[in-house]
């Protein structure tokens, strides 16, 4: 189970306490996750990612393994931490103010 | 007997006020979506217990949430704004050519007789309507692509479509304001639109009277004579007597005519409220007395309302959204500041008390006056 840990503003939008836990077939890539994600909970569509460019927005960055993951492709394989759910995959509004 | 909803969206969040008929008793509901910026709430005239919400953050984008239950519930229907077509450029401030970039809902305006028909007027300044209750939106192009959207440029706050006025029985009539564009009106129904800002006059723009390039602030009008506009400009209040097609000042004895919001009135159409601004940077009361200031006869002569108001050492805004009427009698009116407070007068502005005092920063208010 792939586990996601979403920011504050993002699991108020989703109304979820603590970690998302996700099942992915297949692949692990942020494409798949966030697939995943927004799947389970539509309401993070555009949140995330431009619905129409599939772009990570400016503010976001990704997380995981004490790496930032922001600027890997997003089609490539996450970390096997993260596929087998011993590291969360944290999504995390940039520290850009308040 | 009726009651009152205030709905008022924050920096942190949106809260719901609900009084009684006297407007003295006040329950408190909030924060809801603590923590994101609310824009803007509406409720719908059709249905009252229907109410849209603008909800966004710089880092994590746009939502509009939906309540049918007057607020208690919520939930996200919809949050994909998309440009139609080529987007183009706008000015940027130093009038350079700027792309097209969605960033925020500043005004919602529901329909006057269908509760799923919702319009938004956004950043970068655009026109969307919904007609499925916020799930989707489709952008009315005739605006930006009108003809002159190539030199619009943002104001302060950026280039945001923050007013919609709706005609009350000609449906096929409606009016906009951009900062810094000027006022549009549609007269189809929202397919094409025209400028309406002949008698304006703006020193910040190179040709002061420009048929675009104004930075309006706030347009208002009375249901019962909506031929008659009012006008909060960046300074300046105007009033149009001809649907927009010519605007003459009423700015009179007031303080300062630099402010945000312009009211009027529920039962009077002569009857306007504004809130005076020091200037255009330095955004709070003259003389740090916070006044409201209303005219009962359609502009130039103006009185001050101070009665519950602080009156030293008060150095608040009150944003271009952030103040509005009941339909009650008399006619109730709010407003809330930069500070937090949202006060409200029972009496069309005679006396004012707090309803709350420490809010997060307040960006709009609305009443809806339900049964």
């Amino acid at each position: 189970m792939i586990r996601v840990v979403l920011p504050s503003h993002l699991r108020i939008l989703a109304r979820v306490n603590g970690e998302v836990q996700l099942d992915i077939q297949g692949l692990v890539t942020q494409t798949t996750l966030l697939d995943a994600l927004e799947i389970s909970h539509p309401m993070l569509r555009g949140m995330i990612r431009d619905q129409v460019t599939g772009q990570r927005r400016p503010l976001v960055r990704f997380f995981a393994c004490e790496r930032d993951l922001s600027h890997e492709s997003a089609d490539a394989p996450l970390p096997e931490s993260v596929e087998n759910g011993v590291e969360p995959f944290l999504i995390v509004g940039a520290i850009a103010g308040g | 007997m009726s009651a009152v909803r205030v709905l008022v969206g924050t920096k942190k969040g949106a809260f719901v006020l609900t009084g009684d008929a006297k407007r003295d008793r006040w329950d408190v509901s909030g924060p809801h979506f603590g923590g994101w910026e609310i824009y803007h709430l509406k409720g719908s005239p059709a249905d009252p217990n229907r109410l849209y919400a603008s909800q966004c953050s710089s880092w994590f984008g746009q939502m509009i949430q939906r309540s049918n239950d007057g607020g208690k519930t919520w939930e996200p229907v919809g949050n994909k704004f998309e440009y139609d077509g080529v987007t183009g450029t706008h000015q940027w401030y130093d009038g350079t050519p700027h792309p097209w970039e969605f960033k925020r809902v500043w005004h919602l305006e529901t329909s006057l007789t269908d509760p799923d028909t919702v319009y938004a007027g956004v950043e970068d300044a655009a026109l969307f309507r919904s007609t499925d209750a916020g799930r989707s939106w489709h952008e009315l192009a005739g605006l930006r692509g009108h003809g002159s959207g190539s030199s619009w440029q943002p104001g302060a706050g950026g280039m945001c479509l923050h007013t919609i006025l709706l005609h009350p029985s000609n449906p096929q009539r409606m009016f906009v304001a951009i900062s810094a564009a000027g006022a549009f009106r549609s007269d189809d129904a929202g397919a094409t639109w025209q400028p309406i800002n002949r008698g304006l006059h703006s020193l910040y723009i190179p040709n002061p009277t420009a048929e675009v390039g104004h930075c309006v602030h706030r347009i208002a009008m009375h249901r019962a004579r909506p031929n008659v506009l009012y006008m909060q400009k960046h300074w300046d209040v105007m009033r149009s007597d001809d649907g927009g097609d010519s605007w003459r000042e009423i700015s009179g004895n007031l303080p300062s005519d630099f402010g945000f919001p312009i009211e009027v009135h529920a039962h009077d159409p002569d009857t306007i409220y504004v809130v005076p601004i020091k200037s255009d940077s330095e955004h709070y009361p003259p003389d740090g007395k916070l006044r409201v200031y209303r005219s009962k006869t359609g502009g130039n002569d103006w009185e001050a309302l101070t009665n519950g108001l602080p009156q030293s050492d008060c150095y608040v805004n009150v944003l271009r959204d952030a103040m509005c009427v009941d339909s009650l009698d008399p006619c109730g009116i709010y407003f809330g500041t930069s500070g937090g407070q949202v006060y409200a007068s029972a009496d069309s502005g005679d006396h004012w008390a707090p309803i709350v005092r420490d809010l997060p920063g307040v960006l709009s208010v609305e009443v809806q006056t339900v049964p």
